[in-house]
Parts: C-alpha cells; structure tokens; sequence
C-alpha cells in the first residue's frame, strides 16, 4: 500500500478519485483514440469518458466503466475537463508501455476540480512516481445526434475480417465508399485511388459477420484520413459494430477486451463526405 | 610505435563488442589511449558537446589474448589515437562468429586501425575480412589533455536504481521536457523531477544504498544531513544516451552528485569500468 504512505493524498478534497490495479487498462484504451494532442473527460457515477475530435467531422468517444476501477468515487453529479491527452498517456507509461513481466503499475487518479491539475500517483516495484497534469477550459463537444432509432443498417462483425481490410487501405484514395443493404453486394468496401479502384464484399453468411440487420441499401462515402485513426481502436477490438442512420452516419463501435478480461468501447463516429451533384456546381 | 593484438576467445569478442557498442553510442568521435596493461576510451569535456565527458577503462588481459605495444618511446611507452568509434562498432559486427580477431595500428594511406577478422568457411581455407579504420595519432604534446578525471568532491554517492526502469522513466520524460533534475540522499534515495508549462511529473527512488567511499566527514553525518538532497539540472537527452547506450550490463552503477555543479556516473562491470560526467545546467 505504497499510495497510503503518501501524505499528499487526502480523499476528502478531491471531486473525483479513482485506482487502477493495471494502469495499462486505462492507457490501452485511451491509445486506440489518440489521434490528437487533447481530449475531453466526462466522469459520472458510470465511469469515464474521454473524447477526441477531428475537424468537427470525426469524433472518438473511449468508455471506461466504474467497475473496470478498482476504486471509483465521484462526489459531483458529473465531472468535466479537458486534457493533454499525449501527456496524459506519457505519465501513464512512465514505467514503459509495452506489458512486461513484471508487476502492473498500479494507479490512482485524483482530481480537485475546476482550475486544478490532474494528479495521477503511479507506483511500479516499489517506485512512486507522481504526476500533475494541467486541466483546461472544458470545450463543447460535438452531438452527432446519432439515434439507434434512426438506424437504418448494422452489421457487427468480428474485428480480424476488418483489420487486413483496414490495413491495407489505398491511402491515395481519398474516400472510403461503405455500401451496405440488404441485397448484394450485402456490404461493400471500396477505395478510388491512384492506381485504380478496390472493392472488398462480404458475403452476407460470412464466418466472420456475427449479425447482420440492413434494412435499406445506402452508399456513403467518408474520408480516409478521417477513418484512419480507427484502426488503431480496430487493432485492440475483438468485434466491431458498424452503423449507419438515416443521414448517413457512421458509428463505428469497437469492443475491446483488456488485459483482466473486462470489455471496454471505443466508439468512432463520423460525417458522410457531401455528395456534390452536378446541379449545385 | 606498434601495436598489434588478437582475440580468440568468443566471449571475449562479445564482452569487447559490447563495451565498444556503447562507446558509439554515447559519443561520435574519442580518443583512444593504449597503454601496456590497458585500453581507455576518452571523451574530454569541451563546449561543443555539452560539456559531457568520458572515461572507460579495460584491462587488455582481460580482452586479449596477444596484446604488443611499443609506445613512442621508453619513457612514455603509450599510443593515444583519435578514432570515430562507429567505425570499430561496425567492424566488429560482422565479427560474432569470427575465429579471430586482429586488431592493429597499420600506415596504409594514413594511419589505420585495421581490424582483421577471421570467418568460418565450409573449405578448409578461412576466408578473412579486412577494415581499415582512419584514426590520427595524437601528438605527446596534446596528451595532457587526457588527463584521469579525478571523481569529484561529490554531495551524494548513491547506487542507482535498476537501469532498465530509470530509462524507462527518462525515456517518457524526455518527451515532456528538456530538462531533469536529478536529486538523492545518503538515506538511499533518488528523485527524478521534470517541471514545464503542461505537467510536472517526480519519480521517486527509495532503498538503494549509498556506496562506502572512504571519506572523512562521512562518519560525522547527523540523520538530519542524510535527508538532505543533492541536485542537478541536466540536459535530459545527455541521460537518456547513457541510459540507453550502456550495452555493458554493469554489475555496479553508482552516481555521484555535485550539487548544482555535475552529475557523475560509474558503471562497474567485472574488469570494465566507464565514467560519465553530465555537467549542471544554470
């Protein structure tokens, strides 16, 4: 109980308090929506949120749950900050990032509230390591309004079928074209590049298609350079949910199993890129 | 002035490869002084590379199993050498499965250190790779610049954590900040500190010892003194090249602090020893 020993942590005058037996259960997953420097924090009493955005047309929402903490208390209503999540994800892996023998790094997270910094205590074989991390001015994020009534196609599928595929991506295409419906091609992956065009089907009754509920056929096209921070939370799921609404939405939901065997989301969504019809040029 | 010398033994040539691995890593160009017992890579402290310097010292017996040198002349039966130490490292990369390796001074186009290694071939003739190394011969009136450094009138001796850790550590604070300081005690314990506009993150180092150096005043130490912290400010890339250079797995790595003057590494390994001094910034 090397946290104890720490005169520093008194409970009583923090707002949110919580504690990791494995601090890469909290890094792994916060890793799979980095894909810029600083992020929002939502806590509630159901656990954690943290978002990115892009271009206010992508957004990464990570979920970690209360019962993934072996300790979690939050006297607030909900708790809000903002986060340089690279330097966030640095003090996370001060002890190394990648899952060594050795003991985990256990952790406890502490925050005052507005104005205060985030202090994170990480020990690891005896070495504390303490860490205060500036919080920002909150921003607005973006409500993408994306409704399961609206729902118009979902597949879920398990995430190998998608990694190659996502892998290997001709990036010199700009769009991604997603068709999916309820008739063939069933569910369509295409790229437009420089060296011509790749289409990847799914056949409906694939091994690797767990459900499969299209009720209309839609094509929508999204950017690539959008998608591509995705693969990193594609890279740690075992199943992914693909979803597209009425607008044409995309929510991309990735489950993923840490390193205890708890499931944590990570759930990407994104803006179709806007068709131009020749009428409005 | 010669000097020729061989080695046979493979863990010899490994142990060698190491230590001259970790020379390359922690400084572009070096001296190297060859005495009739011993090898010495140096790196003295000038301006242009931070003010860090250098001292590693093998014993040739230890290495060698020839070792002929006739220095310039009787009195001062030494050869100091100016070399890119890359250049050995990656001689000696091919040399892992030599049956031999040579190593000698030679006068092809300039001055070489020519390392010539012998391989294992399915014929029964070896077949035999050659490199010539460029170095240029210090002249005697330059050698005082390569003096021993005396280990300084240090503040704290203490024994370093597990080095593995301790680069772990830098290596993310590195990506924070510019600077660390580096602090430690007589009571066994060292801090890791980075402060900048962002985050400020201490590691804590607890129960390592301090090293029993003969001194005068040791014994006179209040428990207050012990408490008290030693510190240094120093260019963080400087201690991650060391942390991440040192291929030598040291049996003892002891740092020595000047408070607010110089930070001093000693990595021990067997009959290998290397110094390392990183000065203290403003």
């Amino acid at each position: 109980m090397p946290f104890l020993t720490q005169p520093e942590v008194d409970d009583e005058q923090y707002v949110l308090t919580c504690s990791l037996d494995n601090a890469r259960n909290l890094s792994n997953i916060l890793k799979a929506i980095h894909f810029k420097d600083h992020a929002s924090c939502f806590a509630t009493n159901n656990g954690l949120k943290v978002t990115v955005e892009n271009a206010k047309c992508l957004q990464a929402n990570a979920f970690i749950q209360a019962g993934i903490f072996q300790e979690f208390n939050i006297r607030e209503e909900s708790v809000v900050f903002r986060i340089n999540l690279t330097v966030l994800l640095d003090c996370l892996t001060i002890f190394g990032a990648s899952a060594g023998p050795g003991t985990p790094t256990a952790l406890k997270m502490c925050y005052q509230g507005y104005g205060h910094p985030l202090v994170l205590f990480l020990e690891e074989g005896g070495v504390v390591t303490v860490c205060k991390i500036h919080t920002q001015e909150p921003e607005e994020t973006l409500d993408f309004d994306f409704c399961s009534t609206n729902v118009l196609n979902k597949i879920i599928l398990q995430s190998e079928g998608l990694r190659e595929a996502f892998a290997e991506l001709d990036m010199t295409s700009d769009f991604l074209q997603i068709i999916m419906s309820p008739d063939k091609p069933y569910f369509r992956l295409s790229t437009f590049g420089n060296a011509g065009s790749a289409h990847l089907d799914y056949p409906k009754d694939s091994d690797l298609i767990e459900a499969f509920h299209c009720t209309q056929t839609q094509t929508n096209r999204y950017k690539i350079s959008l998608l591509k921070p995705s693969t990193k939370a594609l890279a740690l799921s075992c199943k992914v949910s693909i979803r597209t609404d009425n607008r044409g939405f995309l929510s991309l939901q990735y489950m993923i199993r840490n390193e205890d065997g708890q499931i944590c989301f990570v759930e990407y969504y994104c803006c179709p890129d806007e068709e131009v019809s020749e009428a409005d040029v | 002035m010669r000097f020729r010398s061989k080695i046979v033994d493979v863990s010899c040539l490994n142990h060698f490869t190491r230590v001259i691995n970790t020379i390359s890593k922690l400084t572009k160009t070096c001296t190297l002084r060859l005495t009739v017992n011993n090898l010495y890579f140096i790196l003295t402290d000038k301006v242009a590379n931070g003010g860090v310097s250098m001292w590693c010292e093998l014993s040739q017996g230890n290495f060698f199993d020839e070792y002929q040198m006739e220095g310039v002349c009787m009195e001062q039966n030494e050869i100091f050498l100016e070399l890119i130490p890359e250049n050995l490292s990656r001689a000696l990369k091919t040399a892992q499965n030599a049956k031999s390796v040579k190593v000698k001074l030679t006068n092809k186009h300039c001055p070489c250190l020519t390392v010539a290694l012998e391989l294992p071939s399915l014929s029964s003739s070896s077949r035999i790779v050659t490199h010539d190394i460029p170095v240029s011969v210090i002249p005697r009136r330059l050698w005082n610049d390569f003096k021993e450094p005396s280990v300084p009138e240090f503040d704290v001796s203490i024994y370093l954590p597990a080095l593995k850790t301790m680069k772990s550590v830098v290596e993310r604070m590195k990506n924070l900040s510019n600077y660390i300081v580096i602090e430690a005690n007589r009571n066994g314990e060292i801090n890791l500190k980075i402060e900048t506009d962002l985050v400020s993150v201490s590691t804590h180092f607890k129960d390592l010892g301090n090293p029993p150096w003969v001194s005068d005043d040791a014994s006179q130490n209040s428990t207050q003194e012990i408490d008290n912290m030693a510190e240094a400010r120093i260019d963080i890339r400087k201690l991650l090249q060391f942390l991440a250079g040192q291929q030598v797995n040291p049996t003892k790595a002891i740092c020595n602090i000047v408070h607010k003057r110089m930070v001093h590494f000693i990595l021990l390994h067997e009959d290998v020893s290397l110094q390392y001094f990183i000065p203290a910034l403003a």
